[in-house]
């Protein structure tokens, strides 16, 4: 056995000033400078240790930049100690912290010197890395242990030592085939939900009497394997509880009075599923039933399209989580068989400048989320070759404790390619990454003496993605299902092989040997090995005939292959280790046992708001004018450009993004919605657009009124781009505390109603979605949040549309009637006035939005853009800003009761409202198009570097593109 | 026949499905070829007549950009690699492509034409943005005068394209080593701003901080050449941001196949 320890250092002795300032941030002053090094472990089980040379090789190609790098190689290293101070023997102001990844964390650049060094012919060789910081200033242990903690290290993944770090090799324990028997029998209600507990089941009462029953007429207790399946599958993730359920809903007026009462035979049926039956569009492939909605593109393709949530993963290790989440979710397109072709990325944070001593004890700072969240779906989403094309970012004080990462994907799959019955007699093959601990319970896996810190979270582990090892997914699932290798596909998510192979098998049953998983270390017990939500894998069910086939792709995209068993059609799921049963029961149980719960919720009606805007406005401090409002409006975190995250996202690559995330001659304005054209249809005019809405702001206010304007945002989002409004399909994302409160459920079913009535107004179906329920921190529910995602289809990509002005002298329309709608609004919350009427839904907007589709389709619309946040106003001085030219308007000439106060036409957020840049040759030609429509001409685009605000002629203010650009880009304006 | 060009896919590239677009618009006829099957001998460099090491991250770049891939390119082909170019056939590196000739040793490449340097006496890099970060925007290049790889001199208004990297900033160890490049006519690409005029490392017109606004080198011979940005993103003009036709990156792709044929 050999050791060695390799540290490479940057020439430049330049230390990392982000690191510092954040330090600073924390209260830590004294911390002068920061540095990084990266280090390498390498141990070596061969007889014959790798010569100085082979050491030299491995650093020069793979370890050293010669150009920017210096290496320094020790062996055997020093013993490890935990002084932090670089020599101990003098007090000196240089201190140490090396952090590394737990055992068991995905450490990609480990698995790759090992092979890289087979290569160069070191065999037998194994590595860990780690990172070293050398921190200077007079800093107490106290103030190392607060930055390690803090900053350098996220307990949840890495550990860390103050001097040098001792390395851990992937070694496990030994094989264990320990199989549990839990006797359920005779126990009472405290006592098994105590079971539930004790074994992280969150199984209710009523199901774990409902698992008792069962044992007990078949005469045996559970095995672990078979209570873990059952938890698994009867959970709220798995199985959507909540919105199966049957609800005693009632909705009360602002009073307290019952307006109404009555029952919900499940949100998901009676709103959402009902909502996609009623529009009855036929172009819609598949709603509902697979692991992404589909929708039809053109002759040869469908176009498949899926939202998830990674919520709790993020809130803990935020690269990880939010890594994952984009994993998760691109494996449910990979799962439809069809090629991902895009992300998206909606996220709700914290505030960002909150002050260090405000965060309440046991979470992240905001910031450190967001820059986390941020750099994991870059990394991913970036690494799989996936532009990330459409999003959003909402700043909101709710979000504190509980982040939102919303992940979306798009693929491409030929019609009628994907195939759903597996047959029996399939082989049930594993594809992909190896199985470890990952997601199991949480943090019990590490064990103690590895770390002094006491692991507090429960919950699942996060883990670091590979998104290299999901790339060979893509493209070996891709050439199978060219080659028609196999019967049925889904993906290994929340609940591992157990969800994968337990809905797979529902109808044939399944046996399934589990010690022919592929694992990462040994030492997993069966539960373990079934439940384990390890990433980047998928099951398919495969005739034997196919075997070889499908393992020479294996072989050519070097993903790992192993054939786990067959689809037995007996019904019956039967779980194996080394030959012996230890999961047995009929499928019909584990599918069809569940009781379905049964929920009270009320709603009680936002208290109308009598006061008129006047009184507000003669309350308000300090005193705000117009235009200090719009550059407020305009540098408030929600609305204000996100250029410096998105442009850490690659939104080119597959060369078909056709109307990016910012536009405009300097690319710096902000767009609707993406355009794309997918790589291999570049033969017909068809592309796609993607946006979003969202709006937990006006939720505060009203659900409905929040669930009616995200359908409306998301939709108007897609017209302006150049969707065609008969061809949108929606996707809903729930994301909401307790259900089990009946005030929080009832503002869920309000919510549902809202999505219902919106999605038949625009003949529009929902064919995916999901929810998120539980999002609370100490008692706390996030704002209940809905997100709206839209995939529509551009039926020509030469007639799409931004948002910037084009010309000056073009005229400029406002579509739809403006009314007394502040409720909810960005201007309410600047005032500090939650009242006022919410956004209503508007009559007919699909004879609106049809309309300027068909105006669009003729070239009539030079640009076109949204009122959402911030009303008129800010969309226009957006419209300014992205085509740095300016605009003269006159809000009396806008379409609205008598305006008894210039705010109201200025700033507020009725839906349904569009702005049209028009070239004067065109005008009568849109009018004609637009007549019979609430338009009106409300001015146009001038040379000028000013946008003009008057009110019937009379000036109220202007505002210069510089002011514009300088408020709406902050610091990243340059 | 159309000239045949390799587009080598290695574990985790990912940009391969545009350049071969882009080639096929060029009027070639591009493969995409796993180096698997490179490896095994299905495909070999010997069948083509031009070779393309597109975009992505290869092996997850885990260990640097380009670098794991640069030690299969030296483990397994080094042979067949330097006669490919040698005979003096084209080869072009995009972003994880340029990286990997770079961390290769392949460019600039020695002095001596077609060969190649020890990788631990590389004296040019690709390293980590000036900025620290990823970054996706457009960008436009010009093609140096008088740089070696002579069928560039055909591109006479600059290309405009997309950067989309997190190494993509070309340092030198020296000074001479620059001045090494520039009297050589090694330097093939610099960044500019919409007229032409040189960045003078103003971000974002550079948008990674590389000495010299340095955005493409080639090698000796001329017919090795590397780029950070991406031509074959830019192919159409309707893929084009600011829709004024210009700049299409389909004439690097024209002028590198047509110099395959002489």
């Amino acid at each position: 056995m050999s050791n060695f320890r390799i540290e490479v250092t940057k020439q430049s002795e330049e230390g990392d000033p982000r690191i510092a300032a954040a330090a600073h941030r924390l209260g830590i002053s004294s911390l002068r400078s920061c540095n990084k090094t990266q280090l390498f472990f390498l141990t070596c089980r061969a007889a014959a240790a790798p010569s100085p040379d082979q050491i030299n090789r491995l650093c020069d190609f793979l370890l050293v930049d010669p150009v920017t790098e210096s290496a320094q190689v020790i062996s055997p290293p020093r013993p490890c100690s935990d002084d932090s101070r670089i020599q101990p023997s003098n007090a000196s102001n240089e201190h140490v912290v090396e952090v590394a990844l737990r055992p068991g964390v995905t450490d990609v650049a480990a698995r790759v010197l090992e092979r890289g060094a087979a290569e160069l012919g070191i065999h037998d060789l194994e590595a860990a890395t780690a990172t070293r910081y050398r921190l200077t200033g007079d800093l107490s242990r106290t103030d190392l242990h607060r930055l390690a903690r803090d900053l350098l290290c996220n307990d949840t993944i890495e550990r860390y030592s103050l001097g040098a770090i001792e390395p851990l090799f992937g070694h496990g324990s030994d094989a264990r085939d320990y199989v549990e028997q839990v006797s359920l029998a005779g126990l009472n209600e405290e006592e098994l939900l105590a079971c539930s507990r004790e074994r992280l089941l969150s199984l209710d009462a009523e199901e774990m009497k409902e698992i008792q029953g069962f044992y007990d007429e078949i005469g045996r207790a559970p095995t672990d394997v078979e209570l873990e399946t059952l938890a698994q599958t009867w959970s709220e993730h798995c199985v959507h509880k909540t919105f199966k359920s049957n609800i005693a809903f009632t909705l009360r007026s602002a009073g307290g009075q019952a307006l109404s009462v009555g029952e919900i035979q499940g949100l998901l049926r009676s709103y959402i599923q009902a909502a996609t039956e009623k529009v009855n569009r036929s172009w819609v492939r598949s709603a509902f039933v697979d692991d992404a909605g589909i929708i039809e593109f053109d002759d040869q393709y469908d176009l498949a399209f899926k939202v998830e949530t990674h919520n709790h993963p993020s809130a803990l290790e935020p690269f990880g989580g939010a890594n994952t989440g984009i994993g998760g979710v691109v494996r449910d397109i990979i799962a439809v068989s069809a090629r991902p072709v895009a992300c998206t990325d909606v996220l709700c944070f914290g505030p960002q400048e909150l002050p260090p001593e405000e965060l309440p004890a046991g979470i992240l700072h905001p910031a450190r989320v967001q820059e986390g969240v941020v750099a994991g779906i870059g990394d991913y989403g970036n690494k799989l070759g996936l532009p990330t094309v459409n999003g959003a970012v909402i700043y909101d004080d709710g979000y504190l404790g509980n982040p939102l990462v919303f992940c979306g994907a798009v693929g491409l799959l030929p019609k009628g390619s994907h195939p759903t019955e597996p047959r029996q007699g399939d082989r049930i093959v594993v594809l992909g990454g190896r199985t470890g601990r990952d997601g199991i319970h949480g943090a019990t896996f590490s064990s103690a003496e590895l770390t002094q810190e006491t692991h507090t979270k429960s919950g699942s582990a996060v883990q670091i993605g590979d998104p290299i090892t999901e790339k060979g997914l893509i493209e070996l699932v891709e050439a199978a299902r060219d080659g028609r290798l196999y019967n049925a596909i889904t993906d290994c998510g929340a609940g591992g092989l157990s969800s994968a192979v337990g809905e797979m098998g529902e109808k044939l049953g399944a046996d399934i040997e589990l010690q022919d998983v592929p694992l990462k270390y040994p030492g997993l017990t069966p539960w373990e090995i079934w439940l384990s939500e390890a990433q980047e894998r998928m099951v398919l069910a495969v005739p034997p005939a196919n075997l070889s086939r499908l393992q020479d792709l294996a072989d050519l995209w070097e993903v790992e292959m192993r054939d786990l068993g067959r689809f037995s059609g007996d019904g019956w799921l039967r779980v194996r280790y080394g030959g012996r049963a230890v999961a047995e029961m009929p499928m019909s149980f584990l599918h069809d046992g569940l009781p379905i719960p049964s929920r009270t919720a009320f709603y009680e009606e936002p208290a109308p708001d009598h006061s008129s805007l006047q009184t507000v406005l003669a309350r308000a401090r300090p005193k705000l004018k117009e235009k200090a409002l719009l550059l407020q409006m305009l540098s408030h975190p929600t609305v204000a450009s996100k250029e410096r995250i998105v442009r850490t996202y690659d939104h080119e690559v597959r060369g078909g993004t056709l109307v990016r995330p910012f536009v405009g001659p300097h690319m710096d304005g902000p767009a609707d919605a993406a355009v794309l054209k997918p790589v291999g249809t570049w033969g017909h005019g068809r592309a796609f657009a993607l946006s979003a809405g969202i709006n937990p702001l006006l939720g505060k206010r009203d659900c409905y009124a929040m669930a009616v304007s995200a359908v409306d945002e998301a939709f108007r989002n897609a017209v302006s781009v150049g969707a065609d409004p008969d061809q949108i399909a929606l996707l809903d994302n729930f994301c909401w505390g307790n259900p089990t409160f009946p005030d929080r459920l009832g503002a869920l079913v309000r919510t549902c109603q809202g999505c219902y009535d919106a999605a038949v107004r625009y003949n529009a179906p929902y064919i995916s979605g999901k929810d998120s329920l539980y999002n609370e921190f100490e008692g706390q529910p996030i704002p209940g949040t809905l997100l709206i995602s839209a995939i529509g289809i551009v039926p020509d990509m030469r007639r799409t549309c931004t948002s910037h002005l084009k010309r000056p002298g073009n005229f400029i329309f406002l579509l739809g009637e403006t009314r007394e709608e502040l409720g909810g609004s960005l201007l309410g919350q600047l005032l500090g006035w939650n009242g006022g009427d919410p956004p209503s839904l508007p009559e007919e907007p699909l004879k609106r939005y049809r309309a300027v589709h068909a105006a669009m389709q003729a070239g009539l619309i030079q640009s076109c853009h949204d009122l959402s946040e911030g009303g008129l106003a800010v969309a226009l001085a957006e419209m300014c800003l992205g085509g740095r030219l300016g605009a003269a308007v006159d809000i009396a000439a806008a379409i609205g009761s008598s305006f008894s106060h210039p705010y109201i036409p200025l700033f507020s957020e009725t839906n349904g409202r569009l702005l049209l840049e028009v070239a004067p040759p065109d005008r009568a030609a849109l009018e004609e198009v637009l007549s019979d429509l609430p338009i009106a001409l409300i001015g146009e685009v001038t040379e000028s570097e000013q946008l003009a605000w008057a009110r019937n002629r009379q000036p109220i203010f202007n505002i210069s593109i510089e002011e514009i650009v300088s408020a709406w880009k902050g610091a990243e304006a340059e | 026949m159309n000239l045949p060009v390799l587009i080598l896919h290695a574990t985790g590239t990912n940009r391969d499905a545009e350049a071969a677009r882009a080639c096929e618009l060029a009027g070639a006829s591009p493969h995409i070829v796993h180096v698997n099957q490179l490896r095994e001998g299905i495909r070999r460099f010997s069948d083509f007549g031009m070779l393309v090491l597109p975009g992505g991250f290869s092996y997850g770049d885990a260990l640097g950009a380009g670098v794991r891939q640069a030690l299969d390119l030296h483990v397994f082909f080094h042979e067949e690699l330097t006669d490919f170019i040698q005979t003096g056939k084209p080869v072009l590196g995009i972003c994880n492509g340029f990286q990997t000739l770079v961390k290769a040793g392949l460019l600039p490449g020695a002095a001596d034409d077609g060969g190649r340097r020890s990788v631990a006496r590389r004296d040019v890099t690709l390293t980590h943005n000036a900025r620290d970060r990823f970054e996706c925007r457009w960008v436009h290049l010009a093609v140096e005068q008088g740089a070696r790889a002579g069928c560039l001199a055909q591109l006479r208004e600059p290309v405009f394209c997309p950067v989309a990297h997190g190494e993509g900033n070309f340092q030198v160890s020296d000074n001479e080593t620059l001045g090494r490049l520039e009297k050589d006519g090694l330097v093939a690409f610099r960044y500019v701003d919409s007229n032409g005029a040189r960045a003078d490392g103003r971000y974002p017109l550079n948008p990674n901080g590389s000495v010299a606004d340095i955005a493409g080198i080639c090698n000796r011979a001329g017919n090795v050449i590397g780029l950070m940005p991406h031509p074959e993103d830019h192919v159409d003009p309707i893929q084009n941001p600011l829709g004024d036709g210009k700049g299409l990156g389909l004439s690097l792709f024209r002028a590198m196949i047509a110099s395959a044929g002489r």
